[in-house]
């Protein structure tokens, strides 16, 4: 039974998934609250074996579980459950409360959860595509909206051709060292080692990077964000990129450990594109959910800082920064669905004006989640950008860090817009009343938000142990 | 545990939190909320106050260093703490924040418009610049700085005047950018250390090199927030767009924020550069002082006029502290005091006016002396305070800091006390426009002179000005220890290196 228990929470997520599906089939009509409860009280129960489970080799080494999985399974199991609360009222009101949501939600959550513990590329691969197939479906959800369903299959097209350079660099990497295993490659790649193998290295890095919507392979992230219903882009901006970014560290620091010097200039690279893009090409956008991508695109720049340090201490702030990043993001996601006047969703920044007038709670809960992605201290964000920005300092990346800071003032700029529109704008935005599991994710993400300051600790304590569990 | 006891910092710092969370709970009409929350607000906002007082009181004027240390785990790992900590330098800082927010809560009887957030987010900002001066941890320090802007924002934004919306968001801009390059000094210097703890700190020498850096670092933040020109033109119009209470707080104490900056890091832990930097420093005073006068002396506008005097009176703190000798030092640690007060004072006053539906054009202004004497006794008060009168507070200020800076260079000395003839022209111009010249309009003969509440507010503003005037060791006596520690200091640290590099040299 100890064997079984580190694999548990995917056999529950995947077991639980087929029974809520058959409910669902069976059952008229659509069960789709029923199935939404089910999910999230298998997640819940997922997350909590996951805690107790115990570090281990599974299947030959095709899976690895450490306190650096259960870190980042925690956060994907956190966000999973908040996307599918806020998704209950939102897809019921919308007309697309299906019941296969929470099952895809499931199913992509269990991608995820096999993507993070993989300990082989061939494991990873499975992972990564579970997931992927997942969500690209979850983005057409609306499947009588052009725009979801365009969003959908630019996803899946994008998606693929991204998948498809992942594979082709796992084959180069096999090719030229004859394993997969992550045990093995650490071994083999070391000094010196072959031009196959470092092609093979990047195209690794790009199919992962797009994944976390890093840029310059960013470009699905603004279309799909905004096409696809608010539920799922706050699933989209969560869940996924803290999986994707979880993935990132280990393939990095695991199988291509030896070869910081081969990547190190790769990420920094691919941080600063992320850090200025996000920065600028968010000031022009009228549409909130489009804000939201280039800022989630920014963010992941920054949490790339910390893998750039390539160190312990760099993990570690990559940890704390989309740990801290998932609690904002849910929370921002859970106003723009909270955006809604006469039944009708509304997703314009315009729109908000006058709200703070209005709804003082509703609009302090969204500048503080703005304040927060801006790196202002006391709130959470600040100590994300502290720690990768001492990480990076600390690794001697002087023009990372400077180029960070800079980026940050810009895109302070546009959160603050947000914040300008909704407290110093007139108008009258006449939301309707925000359902309860709204106000329970907005509230939850809130607080933990500002008051993060009086309790670091555990997060902290947390990522550092992860980090040393995954540089070993 | 410190001298009283008891976490008196923390509790001076926190309580305005109980003045928030009475504030939200608040409901009804939206002119009987504000009035309640003004009243709450200000109930709960003379607590620190009475606590500050008892603070002064059990303070220990012979102790250079910190008093009344707390401390408390906070960041697990790193060696960052919860630290606080007050000396002479940051005392009466602290008490200048606390006499100054009832004062400005009382100025805001014209707020009715969402109330609630209005005196939640003054006491908010109480509570960030009190913990700002308080903290003994660079990290907290950093905190509190920064976090100062977000009420700030919204105070200027919301209830500030036409131009509010761009005068809050450069205000936030301009700050935020300096700020982030003395978080890059913070990382470095935490790295260096290996703590963000100040004592240490202030013990750990740094190399030459990267001192450079680092004041480069500090001078974007502090000079930014000290509004040390040229980085002065978000000023004022922040000043100028805010409502008076937002004013009030921005030019008496958030101004102090950089001044203080300065003296408590940049001058105590990068004493080479510095040394090196004090060239620039005294010619960025010195323009402050004249070019900045004379800028003031074309305003039209009283709160603008104001609003360009703090510019040039920041210029003399600045070249007070640079002059690195305990007359300069105790000379702009006194200024900051009685420009604080001061020019609170004059703020005030402007807000009286506008509180009686006037504008604050210069030009439609005039002749109040005659229905209002007791608002232009007081005005002319603070004015002759700010031009540096004797037996005003002003003089104190700037006569130390002309005498320190007569020690180190003598055409310092006499451009920068060229501001107190700057400031007679242009404060008696204000004071002539205002008060004196004929009616402009009509209506000027029908205002109404102070009511209760507006003595409430000058008075004591008034009585302070007399006192820190006529009897200022009451304060300097508190400073002495910890400016003659700082300025020795700073001396030891030159002189040591001196002595390294002639002995490298052979």
């Amino acid at each position: 039974m100890t064997s079984l228990l580190p694999i548990l929470p995917a056999l529950l997520l995947g077991f639980g998934g087929m029974a809520l599906l058959l409910v669902g089939v069976l059952t008229k009509p659509e069960p789709a609250g029923f199935t939404t409860w089910g999910a999230i009280v298998l997640l819940v129960v997922a997350a909590l074996v996951s805690c107790a489970a115990p570090d281990t080799l599974l299947f030959h080494g095709l899976l690895k579980t450490s306190l650096f999985t259960r870190f980042a399974d925690a956060l994907v199991y956190t966000a999973a459950v908040a996307a599918l609360l806020l998704a209950l009222d939102y897809n019921r009101k919308e007309g697309i409360a299906r019941f296969e949501y929470p099952i895809l939600v499931l199913l992509g959550v269990l991608g995820m959860v096999v993507m993070i513990s993989a300990a082989d590329l061939m494991s990873l691969y499975i992972g990564f595509e579970l997931q992927s197939l997942a969500l690209y479906i979850a983005a057409a959800l609306a499947r009588d909206s052009v725009r979801s369903t365009e969003a959908g299959l630019k996803y899946f097209v994008l998606g693929a051709l991204a998948s498809g350079l992942l594979v082709y660099g796992i084959s180069l990497v096999y090719g030229f060292t004859g394993t997969t295993s992550f045990a093995a490659l650490a071994g083999l790649l070391g000094a010196n080692i072959g031009y196959g193998a470092v092609i093979g290295l990047v195209f690794v890095i790009v199919g992962l990077a797009f994944k976390i919507s890093a840029a310059p392979f960013h470009m699905w992230t603004p279309d799909v964000y905004e096409g696809a219903p608010t539920s799922v882009t706050a699933l989209f901006g969560t869940a996924p990129k803290a999986a994707a970014m979880a993935l990132f560290l280990s393939v990095m620091t695991g199988p291509f450990g030896h070869l910081l010097a081969q990547w190190q200039m790769i990420i920094e690279i691919l941080a600063i594109i992320s850090m200025a893009l996000g920065a600028l090409a968010a000031i022009g956008q009228t549409n909130i959910k489009r804000l939201m991508a280039y800022s989630s695109i920014g963010h992941m720049g920054y949490a790339l800082m910390g893998l750039a340090a390539g160190t312990e201490a760099g993990i570690q702030a990559t940890l704390i920064y989309v740990a801290i990043y998932v609690v904002m993001s849910f929370g921002a996601f859970a106003c723009i669905i909270a955006m809604r006047r006469r039944g009708q969703a509304v997703e314009k920044i315009s729109d908000l004006a006058g709200l703070a007038a209005q709804r003082p709670g509703f609009a302090f809960a969204m500048a503080l989640f703005m304040w927060a992605m801006a790196g202002i201290p006391p709130l959470s964000g600040f100590f994300g950008k502290l720690y990768v920005f001492s990480a990076a300092l600390n690794a001697g990346l002087v023009t990372l860090v400077i180029i960070g800071i800079i980026t940050s003032v810009i895109s302070a700029f546009y959160y603050l817009r947000v914040i300008k529109v909704m407290y110093f704008d007139a108008g009258a935005p006449d939301f309707d009343a925000v359902p309860a599991s709204v106000n329970f994710v907005m509230a939850v993400g809130a607080a933990v938000t500002a008051l993060f300051i009086l309790l670091p600790a555990p997060l902290i304590t947390a990522a550092s142990a992860a980090a040393k569990a995954l540089m070993g | 545990m410190n001298q009283a006891g008891f976490p008196i910092l923390s509790l001076l710092t926190y309580l305005p939190l109980l003045g928030v969370v009475y504030i939200a709970t608040l409901r009804g009409a939206e002119e009987a909320v504000a009035r309640q929350a003004r009243q709450g607000a200000l109930a709960i906002s003379l607590l620190p106050l009475a606590l500050g007082v008892y603070l002064w009181t059990q303070f220990d004027p012979t102790q250079a260093g910190y008093q009344f240390v707390e401390s408390a785990a906070w960041f697990p790992g790193l060696d960052i703490q919860y630290r606080m900590g007050v000396d002479g330098i940051s005392l009466f800082l602290i008490l200048l924040t606390l006499v100054l927010t009832p004062i400005a809560i009382l100025s805001s009887a014209s707020i009715t418009k969402r109330g609630r957030s209005f005196f939640a987010a003054l006491l908010l900002l109480e509570t960030m610049t009190t913990g700002m001066f308080a903290a003994a941890d660079f990290l907290l320090f950093y905190v509190f700085f920064e976090a100062v802007l977000l009420p700030m924002y919204l105070i200027i934004g919301v209830w500030g005047g036409e131009k509010r919306i761009y005068a809050a968001v450069k205000f936030f801009i301009f700050t935020l950018a300096g700020s982030l390059f003395m978080l890059l000094a913070l990382i470095w210097l935490w790295h260096h250390a290996g703590t963000t703890d100040i004592v240490t700190l202030l013990h750990t020498p740094i190399p030459p090199a990267a001192q450079l850096w680092l004041f480069a670092a500090f001078l974007a933040s502090f000079g930014v927030k000290a509004a040390v020109w040229p980085l002065h033109t978000w000023l004022p119009d922040a000043y100028g767009e805010a409502p008076v209470p937002g004013t009030i707080m921005l030019a008496a104490v958030l101004s102090k924020m950089g001044a203080y900056g300065f003296l408590r890091f940049a001058v105590p832990m990068l004493p080479q550069a510095s040394a090196a930097a004090e060239p620039l420093m005294f010619t960025l005073g010195v323009v402050a002082v004249i070019y900045i006068s004379f800028v003031a002396l074309a305003q039209t506008d009283m709160k603008r006029l104001i609003a360009y005097s703090s510019v040039a009176h920041m210029g003399v703190i600045i070249i007070g502290i640079f002059t690195f000798t305990v007359e300069g030092v105790e000379g702009a640690l006194f200024q900051m005091l009685s420009h604080g007060i001061v020019i609170a004072g004059l703020f005030v006053c402007t807000g009286v006016l506008l509180a009686r539906g006037e504008g604050l054009a210069l030009s439609r202004l005039g002749g109040l002396a005659v229905r209002m004497p007791a608002y232009a006794a007081l005005l002319m008060l603070f004015s002759l305070a700010n031009m540096g009168l004797p037996g005003t507070s002003g003089f104190i200020g700037e006569i130390l800091v002309i005498v320190g800076a007569l020690k180190v260079n003598f055409w310092v000395s006499l451009l920068g006390g060229a501001g107190m003839i700057l400031g007679a022209a242009y404060m008696l111009v204000l004071v002539r426009a205002v008060l004196f010249d004929k009616f402009t309009r009509p209506e000027l003969a029908q205002v109404s002179d102070l009511n209760a509440r507006e003595y409430a507010m000058l008075l004591p503003l008034a009585a302070l000005v007399l006192w820190l005037g006529i009897y200022p060791s009451s304060f300097t006596h508190m400073f002495d220890a910890s400016v003659a520690s700082l300025v020795q200091a700073h001396t030891a640290a030159l002189s040591s290196h001196t002595a390294l590099a002639m002995v490298t040299q052979k």
